[in-house]
């Protein structure tokens, strides 16, 4: 779509001549009548930083447990760097996992738990002491080295648990709800960090998670989803801006929907037909909409005006009552009732003091977008 | 908090005289002189003296001893295994049935025990002695041990063992460097059960027990009944304080381990 891919740009999904590192063929998982992953065809680059998102039930764990060996999938093939992983033990493999509850072993020192890995491999003494100190350093635990994991606190378990799994320089590392166990502040400052080694040690990080936020920060694509299947994989503000669903739209941050019937308008545009009596929606028509079809119309809070009287030289423009108003600090949402009991939000930041807002409960007002802020998408 | 009340100073006073006002009676009458047992005639160790001169009685003692240390390793090694499988092996064909047999001896009469090891001893023609009580004894033991360890495998998070696998583990690497020394405790205190229990045992010992091997228990059941002779009072004061020195111990050195986790978690919370 937007053809403006900059030289610099890490983006190697879009070149036709780089070999993924890891591939999923059909990949499918079944526990008993259970699919957990149903037919599954995904393509992992080196040093992307991939996140697979999506409510708990959705499968993401399990696909990352078929990457670390745990579970092997029923049907279809897994490849990490052209090597076909069936049959292969999780020790074998050169990947390696940061568990949720971080499984740090509760017997030994801090050190003794990031040089787990190097003693079983064939590295010579001197160097498993070089590269643990290493990790420890990169990780700023040096302090702690001599302690227990019940003598440090959580925060600091999470790095034992990075650096542990860092330690054998694996070719991909995955990453179980990894910021799941810590407070909200600790959690951003955390993403940063992650990223930070991710960029240092250039290692393909798979991410699991089911905050949205998370994914958006880190990740350099995103899989979303659903019952078992990838819904939509893209990078965040494609994900975010450009939706390829109904699901996708209404998973990742906030987003009003309108349904209706969908008719195709000139360059990429589409038509909602949604209430009698009301002007059509002019929108973005999205992936494989057809005409006369049910359709459904999404955007997003941000994009949409508030304004009192009605608005010169815009096609969307829907008249409501201010149902209620969410005051959140930094930006305002209203809940913007229509004719038809359907309620629309619209955000907007709040760049003067509260007591000199311009709207109140039960004012009526102007609510318009531009033809391109929304998108029509089927179903 | 604790505030003292006729009502607490009762209670207390009748549980403790219900547990300990027999063996009282006991170590006070081995220290009589006289060899009537109920006849009190002033303070002697002469029964102590007499006891230690007793070969039967020493014999007894030692292969009660060897019986309980070799019984309890080997079921500690058997029930361990038993409870690794039956926790971490997932569904295996006759895995309820096994899991069902293992718990039997828990239920089982000691008695129908006993005559089942007689017959099988006595059809597979071996003979009785110290090799037959280990056997048995080990049998009735391991199921002791495969409860206490099972207990402590469920209830620890099993990616602990995924994560060693992971960082380059094979399966039985990661249960000797990583499950063992966690469990740890676990095996330790099945160990002292399996050790203690065969320690007690009477009745499955004198039906495993030949002419050649006789337990401390069945020395002393069967000396008591010729009549009570204030050597066994000394002897069982003998074991009442070795049992006593134990469980002081043990609860002196879980005491100091507690002391110790709550050290670490104020270090833990300082430093966070």
């Amino acid at each position: 779509m937007q053809a403006q891919a900059r030289p610099a740009e890490f983006a190697p999904w879009n070149d036709p001549n780089e070999t993924p590192l890891i591939r999923f063929d059909g990949v499918t998982k079944r526990f008993g009548n259970f699919t957990a992953i149903d037919d599954i065809d995904l393509a992992i680059h080196r040093k992307e930083f991939f996140a697979l998102l999506g409510p708990s039930g959705c499968g993401k764990t399990t696909l990352m447990r078929m990457l670390a060996g745990f579970e092997a999938p029923t049907e279809g093939q897994i490849t990490i760097g052209g090597k076909d992983m069936a049959g292969i033990p999780p020790n074998k493999r050169e990947v390696n996992m940061m568990f949720q509850s971080y499984a740090l072993f509760p017997h030994l020192t801090i050190w003794d738990n990031i040089a787990f890995g190097l003693k079983r491999s064939d590295m010579a003494k001197d160097q498993i002491a070089a590269r643990v100190d290493e990790m420890l350093r990169l990780t700023r635990l040096e302090r702690f080295s001599k302690r227990k994991p019940h003598q440090i606190s959580g925060g600091q378990r999470q790095r034992v648990a990075l650096a542990r799994s860092l330690a054998k320089a694996p070719k991909l590392l995955l990453l179980d709800e990894p910021l799941g166990a810590l407070d909200k502040k600790l959690r951003q400052d955390t993403q940063f960090e992650l990223m930070d080694i991710q960029e240092k040690t250039e290692t393909t990080f798979v991410i699991v998670t089911h905050d949205q936020e998370e994914a958006m920060t880190v990740a350099s694509r995103v899989a979303v989803m659903d019952n078992g299947k990838i819904i939509q994989v893209d990078t965040p503000p494609r994900i975010y801006e450009s939706p390829n669903s109904v699901y996708v739209a209404d998973f990742i941050g906030d987003v009003n929907l309108i349904t209706g019937t969908a008719q195709l308008g000139q360059g990429g545009a589409a038509l909602l037909t949604w209430a009698e009596g009301q002007p059509e929606i002019i929108g973005t028509a999205g992936e494989g909409l057809s005409a006369s079809a049910p359709a459904t119309f999404a955007i997003r809070p941000e994009k949409v005006n508030i304004s009192e009287s009605r608005p010169e030289c815009v096609n969307n423009v829907v008249r409501g009552k201010i149902h209620d108003i969410a005051y959140l600090g930094n930006i305002s949402t209203y809940h913007v009732e229509l004719p038809d009991g359907q309620i629309i939000k619209a955000q907007t930041a709040n760049n003067r003091r509260l007591s000199q807002r311009m709207y109140t409960w039960e004012d009526e007002v102007y609510l318009s977008w531009t033809d391109t802020a929304g998108l029509v998408l089927a179903g | 908090m604790r505030r003292f009340t006729w009502f607490n100073a009762t209670s207390l006073s009748l549980g403790f005289a219900f547990l300990y006002i027999p063996m009282i009676i006991l170590i006070v009458y081995s220290f009589n002189s006289s060899r009537l047992v109920t006849v009190w005639a002033g303070f002697s160790t002469r029964w102590y003296g007499e006891l230690i001169q007793n070969e039967a009685f020493l014999d007894a003692a030692w292969v009660t001893l060897r019986v309980a240390f070799v019984s309890s390793c080997i079921a500690t090694v058997l029930g361990t295994m038993a409870a690794y499988v039956l926790v971490r092996g997932g569904r295996f064909m006759g895995r309820t049935l096994f899991s069902g047999m293992i718990y039997a001896p828990l239920v089982m009469p000691e008695v129908i025990t006993g005559l089942s090891l007689l017959l099988l001893f006595i059809s597979i023609g071996l003979d009785r002695g110290v090799f037959t009580i280990i056997l048995a004894h080990t049998t009735f033991s391991m199921c002791y041990v495969s409860v206490v360890v099972s207990s402590r495998l469920v209830s620890f998070d099993r990616s602990v063992e995924e994560a060693a696998l992971d960082l380059g583990c094979t399966p039985f690497d990661a249960f000797k460097s990583v499950t063992l020394p966690i469990i740890a405790p676990a095996v330790i205190s099945g160990w002292l059960l399996a050790f203690t229990l065969s320690l007690d045992d009477l009745v499955i010992a004198s039906f495993t027990a030949g002419p050649s091997a006789t337990t401390l228990p069945i020395k002393i059941f069967s000396s008591v009944r010729l009549g009570v002779s204030p050597e066994i009072n000394a002897l069982s004061t003998i074991l009442i304080s070795l049992v006593t020195i134990g469980v002081v111990t043990a609860s002196l050195v879980s005491k100091r381990r507690i002391v110790q986790a709550r050290r670490d978690e104020q270090m833990a919370e300082q430093t966070a």
